[in-house]
């Protein structure tokens, strides 16, 4: 039936509170989101003090911070370090985002690290995400085309081009489908906004020929219709794309095929 | 945790494939919602009239043609409205395989009753047999 509390091994408990750093004057405290599957330990929140004036502006910064100057064992992803790569996705002061372009000046009082909500955690702040791309799999985010492919390349009007802005910078973080109810609760089944914009790139792509496919894969009470637009997709995408219009349109189209 | 299975993830994100339903359930929804707007107006303003008159006056009223059919209607969208949202709700929070069919089927039929009761009542009355 329904779970209302998480289960014994899963509660989250108060870690280890690491000394602040001697002399530093501007500080700010961390509390991190920690569990490692080696030791049989449940979660638990550690709390670090970071020195401000020896470290860079965003939460990225303070995280590697905290791994050089006091706990090397600290896991996280990252790898850009400008948002382009969506490696350090996590949920930072309750908001999933990127922890690469989230100014510390933004968050009010201790700054709160958790990974992702609702994916099984690996260690610390990593998520599995194997579902999340697997889910960007079965759209098949590729041009599918029967006619002969032309000797140089498929060509694009302007105004066709310009109908992929919004959708083709997506980078797959993972910030909107883990910060959607409906993705929480049925993972296995709803493709979850990530998927569902990129779903979306490859129908309205004047190159693609594969647009009835496409809709026929989605068509399904759960893969699309699982989203009643709460529109925290929209709200937590770093990189201000707009998913849940993105879903909006693929619906119509399926009313456009079918009713009107 | 216990391996019960090996499948890839691609395997299990595909299950059993496309539905081929949904936008049906979606539109559905939809229409009963727009149609609601007027006719749930209407049934406030039919019951509020009803408010301190004798059972004579009550039958009758809900009993004459526009009212009785506005009525029908008003219990038709709404009941069929209800249908698809309970089922939406079972399918997002029940996850244990028998409960949530039960639930389903128990949806469909308090729906059926509920349906078939109200709009009973109002032709009763606007047959009187």
């Amino acid at each position: 039936m329904v779970e209302f509390t998480l289960p014994k091994n899963s509660r989250v408990t108060d870690g280890k509170v690491w000394p602040a750093p001697v002399g530093a004057a501007n500080t700010r405290e961390f509390r991190v989101y920690r569990w490692n599957p080696d030791d049989g330990k449940n979660p638990h929140v550690d709390t670090f003090t970071v020195d401000l004036d020896d470290c860079g502006p965003m939460v990225l910064d303070a995280l590697l911070w905290i791994k050089n100057k006091i706990d090397p064992t600290l896991t996280f992803r990252r790898s850009c370090r400008e948002g382009i790569c969506g490696s350090c996705a996590m949920n930072i002061d309750g908001v999933n985002t990127l922890a690469c372009t989230k100014d510390l000046g933004e968050i009010k009082g201790p700054v709160k690290v958790n990974p992702l909500p609702h994916q099984p955690v690996v260690k610390d702040l990593v998520p599995d995400l194997t579902n999340f791309f697997a889910q960007h799999a079965l759209v098949q985010p590729w041009l599918q085309t029967d006619t002969v492919a032309p000797e140089k390349e498929w060509t694009q009007s302007r105004e066709d081009r310009e109908k992929l802005d919004g959708l083709y910078e997506c980078i797959l973080c993972a910030c909107c489908s883990t910060s959607c109810p409906e993705y929480w609760w049925n993972p296995d089944r709803y493709l979850g906004p990530a998927a569902l914009l990129h779903a979306y790139r490859w129908v309205i792509d004047s190159r693609d020929e594969a647009s009835g496919e496409r809709l026929d894969l989605l068509e399904d009470p759960f893969r699309l219709y699982r989203c009643v637009t709460i529109m925290n997709c929209s709200k937590a995408c770093p990189k201000s794309l707009n998913p849940a219009k993105a879903i909006a349109e693929l619906k119509k189209l399926m009313i456009e095929r079918q009713k009107t | 945790m216990k391996v019960t299975s090996i499948r890839t993830p691609l395997a299990k994100v595909r299950g059993l494939g496309s539905a081929k339903s949904g936008t049906e359930h979606w539109w559905e929804m939809r229409l009963t919602a727009i149609a609601l707007v007027p006719l749930t107006f209407a049934a406030v303003v039919i019951v509020i009239s009803l408010i301190g008159r004798n059972h004579a006056a009550v039958a009758q009223i809900l009993g004459s043609p526009l009212v009785a059919i506005i009525m029908l209607l008003f219990i038709y969208s709404t009941t069929l409205h209800m249908r698809l949202g309970l089922q939406s709700v079972i399918e997002d929070y029940v996850h244990g395989k028998a409960m949530k069919t039960a639930l389903l089927i128990a949806n469909t039929f308090l729906t059926i009753v509920l349906w078939l009761a109200c709009t009973y009542a109002i032709l009763k009355l606007s047959f009187g047999v």
